[in-house]
């Protein structure tokens, strides 16, 4: 127990404080002014709307990759089930750079895109598209235990009872994985915010329209402005820590519904 | 509701689980299907529910073809041996399911629902569960529950497979009574599956043995336990000493023994002896057909239950009323009071 809580201080607490006691260097206006100004809003809003559109996706698309994955037997699943992990292990950078080179105007999905009128790369899209990569296998690795955990027998008996194909998952499936579904969402969405090494290469980090808000906090520290970079820094860490526990709060929720078996 | 099934085949890759089932279930009946496992009982009852496909043969109810519907347009009530309750749901919510994902035109008020499940956890005794969650209840509980979720829908038939194949021994004894009486007050079709004879014999009507994808025999519980008509089932229902036997001129040859038995219109051959182990009547030394060596004595209430070891090296074991005590050492003869001969 102890040793628990000064090892969390120590790793996690202490440093959220000392962002704290930076930012307090600020006056509120100050504060308030690095925060209004149009080049922080704007790359607040890239950063949190399109993080949270892509975790969205992320939960669509990943709910689909984890039933394929838990309920069907293919061949090359389980290389499949190891692929999913990429996103965990790859160096963001390398990530970034990968990406980039694919949907490059001249790359080998930019290329057909950019024939159709679509830019990806070195615009918001290209960010979403990366955040979309690096927060797929925290749905998926969420949602798959508690998957396998459902026995299909209770499809079985859902479609015995008379239940639609479409009853049973709005009624039964889905419900039973909600929160393992939210998690994930929340986890996808924190992962997307704090990107910083995959979404330079490919953003293309126009001030106000494709420069995201980890990157304004290096640019603000390179330029020496320490207290403008907490200033944002502070805003994330709020933001972040408000929908972490709002998920925490609705899980719990969730869980007392369905006491563990 | 009667069930008809008529050559049923359904293969697994190379593995047949039910090889030619011909079966006809009567309106208002308790039917068991007994078998060990891998005999495709669970298979033909999932066929009939509408959860598998046999690969050919017919199902119908009532005279119409089953097969040309679903799970969801039979009208089945169907019980899993693992419950398969809806664990975020409470047990109020998990038995009006089948009422509530009715289509709209037939589906029956809030109020009629209300009535309809309070009246079903009445009959399952459960109503002081409504509020609870599936993992707060007992296994026996649960499988209640299950019953009274299955029933709601108002089912033409109600199939259970392996009910309380989960439940520990006392409870299952309970809850076998239960699924008797309550069959008698709602007199829905029913079939069960189980792999407990006991079960069987003690909750249905009738009982139909099966192994390896084949119906062994179909009969009241006292005609398969009374007058099995297969080796196997002489072997799987009751508890039986088995001998392998050698038919030869009119005479029963154990090893090269000769047996005091009779051996009328025996086919000659290879064949097995049955006798229920309390049907071995225990005499002195050279009466009877068999004679041997107590080895081994355990007392099980009413009986003794002893190891002999025949003159001819097998070894048997009897179940003997305590009347005469049997002792380690003993030789003693054994005449089987009743027996029969399966040829094979």
């Amino acid at each position: 127990m102890g040793l628990t809580l000064s090892w969390l201080s120590i790793i996690i607490l202490i440093p959220l404080a000392g962002l704290f006691l930076k930012s307090l260097e600020l006056s509120p206006e100050q504060f308030w002014n690095i925060l209004s100004s149009r080049r922080t809003l704007n790359a607040l809003r890239v950063s949190f709307g399109l993080a949270f559109a892509a975790a969205c996706v992320n939960l669509v698309m990943g709910s689909i990759i984890v039933w394929a994955l838990v309920r069907y037997r293919f061949p090359g699943r389980r290389i499949f089930d190891a692929i999913v992990d990429v996103p965990f292990a790859l160096p963001t950078a390398v990530a970034g750079v990968a990406l980039t080179a694919l949907f490059a105007e001249k790359g080998w999905l930019g290329a057909p895109l950019a024939a159709l009128g679509i830019k990806v790369a070195f615009t918001p899209v290209g960010i979403f598209v990366a955040m979309i990569f690096i927060g797929i296998p925290f749905v998926v690795r969420t949602v798959q235990p508690v998957l396998q955990d459902l026995d299909p027998e209770i499809e079985e008996a859902a479609g015995s009872l008379g239940a639609s194909r479409w009853q049973t998952i709005s009624r039964v499936i889905l419900p039973s994985l909600g929160p393992a579904l939210l998690t994930g969402l929340a986890l996808a969405f924190a992962r997307a915010v704090g990107e910083y090494g995959s979404v330079i290469f490919i953003a293309g980090n126009l001030p106000n329209v494709s420069e995201i808000a980890p990157l304004l906090i290096v640019i603000r520290l390179s330029e020496f402005r320490y207290a403008d970079a907490t200033a944002i820094a502070v805003v994330m860490l709020v933001v972040s820590f408000v929908v972490i526990f709002a998920v925490n709060r609705l899980q719990r929720w969730a869980q007392s519904r369905i006491p563990a078996r | 509701m009667t069930i008809e099934v008529r050559n049923l085949v359904k293969k697994f890759g190379s593995f047949a689980a039910l090889d030619g089932v011909d079966l006809k279930v009567d309106n208002g009946e308790l039917l068991a299907l007994l078998g060990p496992s891998g005999s495709g009982k669970t298979t033909l009852l999932r066929i009939i529910a509408g959860l598998d496909w046999p690969d050919s043969g017919e199902v119908s109810f009532n005279g119409e073809d089953a097969l040309a519907q679903g799970a969801r347009e039979r009208h089945v009530g169907f019980v899993f041996q693992h419950y398969a309750l809806f664990r975020h749901m409470t047990v109020f919510e998990n038995v009006a399911f089948g009422l509530r994902v009715q289509p709209r035109a037939v589906r029956k008020e809030e109020a009629a629902i209300r009535a309809r499940v309070k009246e079903l956890l009445d009959l399952v005794q459960l109503d002081w569960l409504a509020d609870r969650y599936p993992s707060q209840l007992s296994g026996g509980q649960r499988q209640r529950i299950a019953l009274a979720r299955a029933l709601a829908i108002e089912p033409r038939i109600l199939l259970l497979d392996e009910p309380f194949g989960a439940l520990d021994a006392k409870v299952r004894k309970e809850l076998r009574r239960w699924l008797r009486s309550l069959h008698h007050e709602i007199n829905v079709t029913s079939i069960f599956v189980t792999h407990d004879q006991e079960e069987a014999l003690e909750v249905a009507n009738r009982v139909v043995v099966m192994d390896k994808g084949r119906i062994e025999q179909i009969g009241s519980p006292d005609d398969v336990y009374e007058s099995p008509a297969t080796a196997f089932v002489h072997g799987f229902i009751g508890e039986s000493i088995e001998l392998p036997v050698q038919i030869a001129n009119g005479v029963v040859q154990l090893g090269d023994r000769p047996l005091q038995l009779a051996a009328d219109g025996l086919a000659p051959g290879a064949s097995k002896l049955f006798v229920r182990r309390h049907d071995m009547l225990v005499g002195p030394p050279g009466s009877g057909a068999f004679e041997g060596a107590v080895q081994h004595v355990r007392n099980f209430g009413p009986v003794q239950r002893a190891e002999v070891a025949l003159s001819g090296g097998e070894t048997i074991e009897i179940d003997a009323p305590r009347d005469r005590e049997l002792h380690v050492g003993d030789r003693i003869g054994l005449e089987p009071r009743r027996y029969r001969i399966f040829a094979g």
